[in-house]
């Protein structure tokens, strides 16, 4: 088994990014795996069609805190557009757990051994999922 | 320690997990299988297979005799007042509903209560939710004192002349509390209640007589006590289950079937509808004699053993919070490390070859009294030995040491 616990997630678990509330956020949306106990809140602040800032608050287990971690260092500045298929991107690479074609996912490398781990691909999906729900919301407006 | 070297009889205790040996610390989720049981499951199905209470053939009465047999060795070993009363099942979930459905749908009515405990399992939560929904009874629960025991006073109660029936756990399979049950029974036969009894957690770990505990239903599961999965039991004092409906219907639980109408087989049958589990009926006989050569004494002897050791050094770790009861103790350790989800506690164990569970341990409602999300929780067997306990301990280091 390809160790999760890498360096680099666990620097993410220690000193998570981009922690904490925005001011004057646009939209903030809450999302939860029951199951496990992992809570997060998603802040975005948007300047017309690009997300301008990310933050998130939350807690729960290593995975799914240092993922929110890299989610927001990686969607700061996308537009929405880019955002989502950034999200499949994510989500293709976790279920596969080999690195897409384009765009390298850079730290979110130290993922891939969730895919092996069935019971945890929720914890590590968990910010993405909510970030999705949160372009449903934007779109809604 | 066993006089025996038990732990030869478990192959799985040979592999390694991530490079370490297996330290198997989580037999309250499923029990590893000894030789014994797995070697009667493929004997039975190399040379005396066959469906059973059917074929007029050599293979179909060979089946059909293990098959009573092993309800025989089951119905001796919880020394259960009637053969009858004894019904293979799944496993304990299955067995509880069967009871939910036709014994709460037909004889629980509208305005009567159910009364349960905070600690259940969702399997003896949930079926009890949608009959009192269904029928308008009222769920009422027995509170926890602060040690994680019933409130016995509260119980005396809550137990009055509404309760219909009192459902609960012999043993938590989260705070380890062995619940006085033999007194639940008495109180509620006092009022004309009937009462379930959860053993999931106490039949694989203590002995455990149905003549002295004296509940109307008893329900376990075979793979938390070295049985294959798939197979569990249900007792039910087969004056009751007369008077129920059958839970599913079809093939072997009938006796005359017209176009409109049919009659129920006697029981148990009526209520062991469609072809059994039967191999894995065979193989739970041979988990009980396994058990049975070692003596449930001698085990419950052990787990307290082990699960003092363990509590005892859990407590002893710092930021390390233990929760349930000091004494009276099933053979489960629930904890958690502060500042470390339990998830984390397990997936860093499990890098050391140390299996524990994480979770809610299908207690949700448990976790809210506790007021936390999940629990790291180690639970021990008769093949584990001391130095399991230290590993965790060990394990448990690491871990705060790779997250702080
Ligand atoms: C106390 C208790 N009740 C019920 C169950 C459910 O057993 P099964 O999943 O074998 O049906 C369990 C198993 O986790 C348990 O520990």
């Amino acid at each position: 088994m390809s160790d999760i616990y890498s360096e680099i997630l666990l620097d993410h678990y220690r000193l998570p990014r981009n922690k904490g509330k925005l001011f004057q956020e646009t939209i903030s949306v809450e999302g939860k795996n029951p199951l496990c106990g992992d809570e997060i809140v998603l802040h975005l602040k948007l300047d017309g069609e690009r997300v301008s800032e990310v933050a998130f608050e939350g807690s729960g287990c290593a995975i799914s805190m240092a993922s929110a971690s890299m989610l927001t260092e990686d969607l700061k500045g996308r537009t929405l557009s880019e955002v989502e298929s950034r999200i499949d991107q994510f989500r293709h690479f976790i279920r596969e757990g080999a690195e897409p074609e384009g765009e390298s996912l850079n730290d979110m490398i130290s993922l891939s051994g969730v895919a092996k781990l069935p019971v945890r691909v929720k914890c590590a999906t968990l910010a993405w999922t909510t970030m999705e729900e949160a372009l449903r919301q934007v779109a809604k407006k | 320690m066993l006089e025996r070297d038990v732990r030869r009889d478990f192959p799985i205790l040979n592999i390694k997990v991530n490079g370490k040996p297996l330290v198997y610390l989580d037999s309250a989720a499923s029990s590893q299988k000894p030789n014994d049981v797995l070697q009667s499951y493929c004997r039975f199905c190399e040379s005396r297979y066959a469906n059973v209470h059917r074929g007029i053939h050599t293979l179909g009465e060979a089946a059909t005799g293990d098959y009573e047999a092993a309800r025989r060795t089951v119905a001796e070993f919880i020394n259960a007042p009637e053969l009858e009363g004894v019904i293979f099942t799944r496993g304990t979930t299955e067995s509880i509903n069967l009871v939910a459905r036709s014994f709460g749908h037909k004889f629980i009515k509208h305005g009567q209560s159910i009364v349960l405990t905070p600690m259940e399992h969702h399997a003896n939560l949930v079926p009890w939710q949608l009959v009192a929904k269904a029928v308008g009874a009222e769920l009422r629960f027995i509170p926890l004192k602060e040690d994680g025991t019933l409130d016995i006073s509260e119980a005396r109660k809550l137990i009055d002349h509404t309760t219909a029936l009192v459902s609960v756990t012999h043993v938590s399979n989260v705070l380890g509390t062995i619940n006085p049950v033999g007194e639940l029974v008495q109180l509620a036969h006092k009022v004309g209640a009937k009462i379930l009894v959860d053993g999931a957690q106490s039949v694989p770990h203590m002995p455990v007589s149905l003549r002295e505990l004296n509940p109307d239903f008893y329900a376990f599961s075979g793979h938390k006590m070295l049985g294959p999965t798939g197979i569990g039991v249900l007792y039910g004092r087969p004056e009751i289950l007369a008077d129920m409906d059958p839970f599913l219907t079809g093939g072997e639980m009938i006796r005359e079937v017209y176009l409109d109408h049919a009659t129920w087989n006697e029981l148990p049958y009526k209520f062991e509808a469609g072809t059994p589990a039967i191999a894995e009926a065979i193989g739970l006989a041979e988990a009980v004699r396994y058990l049975t050569s070692i003596g449930m004494e001698r085990i419950a002897q052990l787990d307290h053993l082990l699960t003092s050791q363990a509590l005892n050094k859990l407590s002893r770790e710092p930021d390390t919070k233990v929760y349930g009861p000091r004494t009276q103790h099933g053979a489960v350790v629930s904890f958690n490390v502060k500042g470390i989800h339990p998830h984390d506690l397990a997936g860093l164990l499990d890098r050391e070859g140390i299996a524990i569970r994480a979770g809610h341990h299908c207690c949700q409602p448990l976790m809210r009294w506790l007021d936390v999300q999940a629990t790291a929780r180690a639970s021990f067997y008769l093949y584990n030995v001391p130095e399991d306990v230290d590993a965790l301990i060990e394990g448990l280091k690491v871990a705060r040491k790779v997250l702080a």
